[in-house]
């Protein structure tokens, strides 16, 4: 885990200020105020139905709030597009494996790498595939990083589940994100495939990352969190140290106390 | 993959250009080999191969190409009337004002996605047509069509002192008449220029990233893309095609009519597209020979004719088979289209490329499909 917890002149990279979402008659986010400092690792847990991917969609422009703010590295995120965020240093991790399943597991982490490079829109209709040699070989050894170069050339849909999520940890990587949003990345993996992520998650460029994390599987939030914030019905009910938020009674009470005992 | 880069741009189009060029030769066993239909081969040949462009690569589907056919062999007409009978200012104004139009009509119509996007273009086609025929008379001539006129002001020409005594002025290339087989040359060398573009554009990191459009498009907004500006250039790409193709037709004929708008028009490219293999670099090009030579051979049958190719059968089974067959003929032979598409669309979806495929497959040779050359469904 990283030492930014321990420095207290952290500074401050994705800031949220009493955000509110309601859908209909229904309050999924209730003046969320939320601080992702740079370095750590956050992990937003919660029960189903508690706001986490609201949340989340709200930092990345997929949903506009109702009011309040989303402030990244001091620029105001609110109303702009999903990929003029991307560039601005926070891509997204999707929970259902969001590929290019009738592409090679290569050019799924070249496409990233291009938009790295090649920005919002760029008209290069002559030139070739076959002379990409940088970004080729950076997207193989990425690919290298999650053990998927042995494949590198088949078709994204044809592989494991497991894998594809694996990919996209890929594809988010290549892009060198300053922030990177993890929308419950070890959902529905077997325990083996879990530990590797954690691995994964907790070592290398990937470890260096400042991450937000959304997950249901505790294993993996006290794995991996530096920080923990706990929403329930769409309010933050605590913000605190893993540490801290076990021993948290208004925790216990929402939401830990029952897998409290599973654990 | 690295296969498939063994098989370089410089050996595809060095084959393809072989086999354009000899095309009068090698159609002969066919009957295929008279400039009329070899000249419409290489024309809806680039019809097609641009129409992949947007369908084959981002996989919206438009119901409207044949409008910027239209206003390509509109705008070369026009050129022929005011300014040369030379072809090339001509092509070269059809491409333009093709593109103007389907930038306008591209960046409206891609507000939408699916369905709504096909029904968008169909629409703005339709609205070309309808006025074509009407308020745009003055431009079009309505229902009789565009034609030439001997005493239209041809500017440049006269310039050059060309003076058109007796009948109609011809189109030509720098004095090169364009009918017959030199029209065919014209049209094949546009033809393999125009392969080679989209050959570069399927092969470029632009096309594989318009492939990933149609693969993921949520996906590759939040990788850091604008889609919509990569779609409109993929648009008004094959919407240029269209014109170039349209200005090509014009060119070999100067006459233009409205009904090259109508929707069977754009219905058409969709099944050469869809016939050959969406998606694939030559498909396209094959559905487009497979139709027009099609239309040739059944749409010249008549009943006689039907009864003089059974006329070995006896007497009573003729008259059924000939009864049975005429429909399919002649004014029908969309009849015999429709059935060929079924036939096609239900045994082999990726079109006549996947046959290929699934042949080359039986011999165990390059059964895998590469990605780079855009071949994915």
């Amino acid at each position: 885990m990283s030492e930014a917890m321990t420095n207290t002149a952290s500074k401050t990279m994705l800031e949220i200020k009493g955000v509110n979402k309601t859908f209909g008659g229904l309050h999924a986010l209730s003046d969320v105020n939320l601080q992702i400092v740079e370095g750590e690792t956050h992990a937003i847990i919660g029960p189903n139905g508690a706001g986490k991917s609201t949340l989340l969609n709200c930092c990345i422009g997929k949903l506009i709030p109702d009011n309040g703010s989303v402030t990244f590295n001091g620029r105001n995120m609110i109303g702009m597009a999903p990929h003029d965020i991307n560039h601005a240093g926070m891509v997204r991790v999707f929970q259902t494996p969001e590929i290019f399943p009738e592409l090679s597991l290569l050019d799924n982490v070249m496409i990233p790498a291009f938009a790295k490079r090649d920005g919002t829109f760029k008209f290069n209709p002559f030139k070739s595939m076959a002379n990409e040699k940088v970004i080729r070989e950076e997207a193989m050894s990425t690919l290298a990083e999650f053990a998927l170069d042995k494949f590198y050339d088949q078709h994204a849909g044809s592989i494991s589940r497991g894998d594809k999520r694996r990919l996209e940890l890929a594809m988010g990587l290549i892009q060198h994100p300053t922030l990177l949003l993890l929308d419950e990345p070890t959902a529905g993996m077997a325990r083996h495939d879990t530990n590797q992520t954690i691995e994964l998650l907790n070592s290398g460029k990937m470890g260096e990352m400042t991450k937000v994390i959304i997950e249901h599987d505790m294993h993996v939030v006290f794995s991996l969190a530096d920080r923990i914030s706990v929403l329930a019905r769409g309010h933050i009910i605590a913000t605190g140290t893993p540490e801290e938020i076990k021993n948290d009674p208004k925790v216990k009470e929402a939401y830990l106390g029952e897998e409290a005992v599973d654990e | 993959m690295m296969k498939n880069l063994i098989k370089s741009n410089t050996v595809i189009m060095l084959i393809f250009a072989a086999v354009v060029l000899t095309a009068p030769i090698w159609t002969a066993p066919i009957g295929a080999n008279y400039p009329d239909l070899l000249q419409k081969f290489a024309i809806f040949g680039i019809f097609a191969v641009g129409y992949n462009i947007l369908f084959g690569l981002t996989g919206y589907l438009s119901f409207g190409h044949a409008a910027f056919l239209g206003i390509g062999s509109y705008t070369a007409v026009w050129s022929f009337k005011l300014l040369t009978m030379n072809v090339v200012p001509a092509i070269i104004l059809a491409v333009i004002v093709a593109g103007i139009f389907a930038l306008l009509i591209g960046f409206l119509s891609l507000r939408r996605s699916g369905i709504y996007f096909s029904i968008l273009t169909l629409a703005f086609a339709q609205m070309a047509y309808s006025l074509a025929y009407s308020v745009l008379t003055p431009i079009t001539n309505g229902e009789t069509g565009l034609q030439l006129e001997q005493q239209d002001p041809r500017v440049i020409d006269s310039m050059f002192g060309v003076v058109v005594k007796d009948g109609l002025p011809s189109t030509n290339l720098f004095g090169t008449l364009m009918s017959g087989y030199s029209g065919f040359y014209v049209a094949a060398a546009i033809l393999i220029v125009a392969f080679y573009i989209s050959l570069k554009i399927f092969r470029s990191p632009f096309g594989m990233k318009l492939l990933a459009i149609k693969s993921n498009q949520t996906r590759m907004k939040y990788t850091g893309f604008n889609t919509r500006p990569y779609l409109l250039t993929a648009f008004v790409i094959s919407g240029m095609y269209a014109g170039l193709a349209g200005g090509l037709l014009a060119s070999i004929d100067p006459l233009a009519g409205a009904e090259r708008m109508q929707w069977t028009a754009s219905g058409e490219v969709v099944l050469m597209t869809i016939m050959g293999g969406v998606g694939t670099l030559i498909g396209p090009l094959l559905g487009a020979v497979i139709i027009k030579y099609l239309e040739n051979i059944f749409s010249a049958l008549n009943k006689s004719e039907l009864t003089e190719i059974f006329n070995y059968m006896p007497e009573w089974l003729q008259t059924i088979v000939v009864n049975v067959t005429n429909p399919f003929v002649g004014e029908g032979w969309h009849l015999t289209l429709g059935a060929l598409f079924m036939l096609i669309v239900i045994f082999l979806p990726g079109g006549v490329m996947e046959g290929v495929d699934k042949i080359k497959g039986l011999f165990g040779f390059g059964k895998k499909k590469s990605t780079i050359e855009g071949e994915a469904k």
